[in-house]
């Protein structure tokens, strides 16, 4: 046997993205030229996408523990424990660069990558929820993208057969060359059956299941280059198709083997395809793995050993199994019509063995690669504060009802209707709370408790100030979780950024997971898991600061739980939490001013606790009947999404707090309106927790009323709410 | 009573087929494996919504062929009670259990939200708890369910007073504003020659429990029950 080597040099290392230095450390780990296989491997192992080479150094700073916690980062998603001896599984996954370029399938694909995320470990996937970014509506592209990444998210989740129950989309020009597309799933396992990916056992043999590999998905960035041609046509760059069907049968297969106790670890195929699972599994597991590619399940002939390491076809696992239980594994994988192979070993010697035929193609020590893997310390720049801008900055005069118009009917705060309507979110019978409120609710099935969910970033005010947009984000979804009346439990987190060889972009990385990381301690709100995207920039233009937060919450009891509708006419309305008026970087000043001036809101934590936890415990108590966190367009647009979700008006007494404008609109952190039978008991219960209780109105009627003045009906306010995306995408 | 769903690759609501026979029947309907050749003796059989065959070819058209389909299809005639529910009316048509086809949605985009659907006669198997005339909100959810029939076929099935379902307003007037998906004369849902054999779109097991939103769904599945247990 021997080493099939290629001209593997510099030049070839700098084409599949590796610097000079990280050149000298494959060279000097492998103390020979390496093959072009294994040049292949050390590439995507120390890519940016597996590595985290320029993140890592702070995304070490965050919170990663409770005990609340079952497993952290590092594994193929977060685990928290969720009671009654279940665990909760779920991350939150880019896949940005591929739906820019093909929309539809770089969605779907995302999708069913972190949904394999979370089967992998064990987890019934019960809920999809995603974070898009779109360019300038005007854009020639963006329509076309809307249309692509919402039918290949339906796609994908719809033919699986789990809910996509929430999310978010924004647009901004910053987005037109770089859209985002973050997909989260939740899955739901046995608290003490929880599968992880150490490979253990020498001689334990190594499966390969699912889809066969073709030449989908490899590294189309790294790989077009004539001169590491063993077939030089074979080497053309794809987009990764998927196919749900496949996945669906492979969820399927693997929960009924893992009901079984014949598998001791198991790993997705995903980023970087069989290289990364063999040398993720044979790290965790501090053990070598040799791989007969001659047993690789294959959809194209001719294929290379490079090809099939570096493949990134969808839907397939590795799995290290039990010696013996290997044909009760493959008649299950048989029965869901999947292919089955085994493909190596678990072995001794601590080096990844691949073989193709008579050829070893690639033997590599797994500890120096994964422990030489680079780590960066990037040099970043501090962000430039803005100045705080006063309440009397709104312009004056403005009608107030018709700046509501103009927020509820933009593109960033029209109705997002059009998108969740093409997702199945009702399927599994267990949607309790369906798109559109604060947080969606998904029953835990059999029981009546239930999990919260949400996605929440506000890239506005990131850019701004990023260590405030960072602790704002966290805090906002804390606070979606908090306003359907869940404890937060846990957070998973999307991290968008620019190019991290910037200073200024690398700051606002930093700047932004400072921000995370003092909410995520302060609020007792843990990051599980999460991922990376960097480079989301064309011709020096980086998107905006873009750290998406997913937030888990737990329901004890869902029949002690609200949502965002008015349910009655005749009830106080109240406002929780002070109003300063703060209009700097506000969703008001953009949209109605076209003004993106000033500080964002700061965040105080422990005024964020005490008004949570106020607002979560009236709602356990069954004193409120309706509660919605105010963000964008402050409290007016709150009280106009409570009447138009709920059909009732209400009339709202600003108390003459001037300016009437900032009152109205301002974005002030830390707030809540909340409906009520009985205003008293809780403006006094209020005071007690000293917590700010305001009564600021009343439900009823056909309009919303500020002041006795100003008056919309409640319809004209729902169809200009429910106008701008359909009708959008309807043009031509 | 005792009742089968049938399951296919792809299948995703034979559990909440399930959950919503289980409470209307009190048993767990038996699952069958749709490559199963034997089926047990059963009051009922339901096709489930999903994706059988991931939709490929056409949306239950795979399905259509399975081994287990051709008892399915002898029983039918046979006049066991079958109902296919989304993925399930597509079986139906697919396997010629009942006429026409169930087409692209007009808008090209899958659906889903709650619907108001028209209940046409209140006589049958699948109906009985139901007023005449009576308007159901229930979710639809689907891509492919645009029905579409010939116009012989159409007037035989408004002569014979076959159509079970169609989509209405809040009011229960039929328009072309409340018809989700194209589909033919706003149809929602069919019955065979005899009325044992019912198809259609919308979710009655989505609709069965306060928590859904909705238990509009819950008389369908009693009024299995009443006509199946007497």
């Amino acid at each position: 046997m021997s080493l099939a080597n290629q001209s593997v040099n510099q030049a070839a290392a700098a084409e599949h993205g590796l610097s000079t230095s990280e050149y000298d450390s494959m060279m000097s780990i492998m103390g020979r030229t390496p093959s072009v296989t294994e040049l292949g491997i050390f590439s995507v192992m120390w890519s940016e996408h597996c590595s985290y080479k320029s993140s890592k150094k702070w995304l070490m700073t965050l919170p990663t523990t409770g005990p609340q916690v079952i497993c952290g980062p590092g594994e193929n998603a977060g685990v928290v424990d969720i009671g009654d001896g279940l665990a909760a599984v779920f991350k939150i996954e880019s896949h940005n660069h591929p739906s820019f370029i093909e929309p539809r399938q770089g969605a779907a694909t995302g999708v069913g990558g972190i949904m394999r995320d979370i089967f992998t470990m064990g987890a019934r996937p019960v809920a999809n929820l995603n974070a898009l970014r779109f360019g300038d509506p005007d854009h020639p592209k963006t329509r076309h993208l809307v249309s692509g990444v919402v039918a290949g998210i339906g796609g994908y989740g719809n033919c699986m057969g789990i809910p996509t129950v929430g999310g978010e989309t924004n647009f901004d020009p910053a987005y037109n060359g770089n859209i985002l597309v973050n997909a989260m799933t939740v899955g739901v396992a046995p608290a003490n059956k929880i599968f992880y990916s150490a490979a253990t056992g020498i001689g334990n043999p190594v499966v390969y299941v699912g889809s066969k590999t073709g030449r989908d998905g490899i590294h189309g960035a790294t790989m077009a280059s004539a001169e590491f041609s063993e077939d030089s046509e074979e080497k053309r760059p794809t987009v990764q198709v998927g196919d749900p069907f496949t996945e669906k049968l492979l969820l399927e297969a693997c929960l009924e083997l893992m009901a079984t106790d014949a598998i001791i670890a198991i790993q997705d195929m995903g980023a970087a395809g069989l290289t990364c699972s063999t040398v993720e599994m044979a790290d965790k597991g501090g053990v070598g793995i040799e791989l007969n590619l001659d047993e690789v399940p294959i959809r194209e002939t001719g294929m290379t050993p490079y090809e099939i390491m570096l493949s990134e076809s969808q839907e397939r696992m590795l799995m290290v199994l039990h010696p013996g239980e290997e044909d009760i594994a493959r008649a299950i994988f048989e029965k869901w019509e999947l292919d089955f192979a085994i493909v190596g070993t678990v072995t001794d010697t601590g080096h990844v063995v691949v073989k193709s035929g008579a050829d070893i193609v690639a033997d590599i020590p797994v500890k120096p690669l994964v422990e030489a893997s680079p780590l960066y310390d990037r040099p970043w720049e501090p962000s430039t504060p803005r100045p705080v801008l006063a309440p009397d900055t709104a312009m004056e005069n403005k009608d107030p009802m018709v700046a509501l118009v103009q927020l509820l009917g933009s593109p960033n705060g029209s109705s997002r209707r059009w998108i969740w309507e093409q997702y199945d979110h009702m399927v599994m019978g267990d949607t309790v709370q369906r798109p559109g409120g604060d947080s969606a609710i998904v029953r835990l099935h059999g029981t009546n408790r239930g999990l919260a969910i949400t996605t929440d970033c506000t890239p506005r005010y990131c850019a701004a100030a990023p260590e405030t947009g960072g602790r704002q984000a966290a805090a906002e979804a804390w606070r979606n979780l908090i306003a359907v009346g869940a404890t937060p439990l846990a957070l998973t987190n999307n991290l968008n950024f620019g190019n991290p060889e910037r200073p200024e972009i690398m700051g606002q990385f930093v700047e932004c997971v400072k921000g995370i990381s003092a909410a995520a301690t302060a609020l007792d709100f843990p990051v599980v898991s999460g991922n990376v995207s960097l480079y989301n920039e064309t011709n020096g233009e980086a998107i905006l600061p873009t750290p998406v937060i997913g937030g888990l919450g737990l329901i004890d009891d869902i029949d002690q739980t609200v949502a965002v509708g008015f349910t009655d006419v005749a009830q106080d309305v109240i406002l929780i939490g002070d109003t300063t008026g703060w209009l700097g970087a506000s969703a008001y000043l953009k949209t109605v001013e076209g003004r993106d001036e000033g500080a964002p809101p700061p965040v105080e934590f422990e005024v964020e606790k005490r008004n949570g936890i106020f607002i979560r415990d009236l709602i356990r108590d069954g004193a409120i009947t309706a509660c919605h966190d105010i963000s964008d367009g402050g409290v007016l647009v709150a009280v106009a999404e409570m009447a138009m979700a709920g059909n009732i008006g209400a009339s709202v007494n600003s108390s003459g707090k001037t300016p009437l404008l900032a009152w109205l609109f301002g974005e002030d952190q830390a707030r809540y309106v909340v409906t009520t039978k009985d205003s008293e008991a809780i403006v006094s219960a209020a005071k007690m927790h000293g917590v700010s209780a305001t009564i600021i109105g009343r439900t009823g009627g056909v309009a919303l009323t500020v002041d006795d003045t100003h008056t919309i009906s409640v319809k004209a306010l729902q169809e200009s709410h429910e106008y701008w995306l359909p009708n959008y995408m309807a043009a031509p | 009573m005792k009742s089968a769903v049938i399951v296919f690759p792809g299948s995703n609501c034979d559990r909440d087929a399930a959950v919503a026979l289980e409470q209307a029947t009190g048993t767990a309907p038996l699952m069958v494996w749709h490559r199963d050749t034997d089926l047990p003796d059963v009051d009922l059989i339901v096709l489930p919504g999903g994706f059988s065959h991931g939709d490929y070819l056409r949306g239950g058209a795979i399905a259509a062929r399975a081994p287990i389909m051709q008892e399915i299809v002898r029983r039918g005639h046979k006049g066991v009670p079958i109902t296919g529910i989304c993925n399930g009316f597509q079986m139906l048509t697919e396997s010629g259990l009942l006429p026409g086809i169930l087409m692209r949605n007009a808008g090209l985009k899958f659906i889903c939200k709650d619907v108001f659907i028209e209940v046409s006669d209140n006589t049958t198997t699948f109906t009985n708890a139901y007023a005449a005339g009576q308007t159901l909100r229930i979710p639809v959810a689907h891509n492919e369910g645009n029905y579409f029939a010939d116009d012989a076929t159409l007037k035989q099935l408004e002569d014979d007073n076959r159509i079970a379902f169609r989509y209405a307003d809040e009011t229960g007037a039929v328009t072309t504003a409340a018809n989700p998906n194209g589909s033919t004369r706003n149809i929602a849902g069919i019955y065979n020659e005899s009325g044992s054999i019912l198809g259609l779109m919308p979710h009655p097991e989505r609709a069965i429990d306060p928590r859904h939103g909705g238990v509009d769904g819950v008389g369908f599945f009693t009024s299995i029950v009443k006509a199946l247990s007497a």
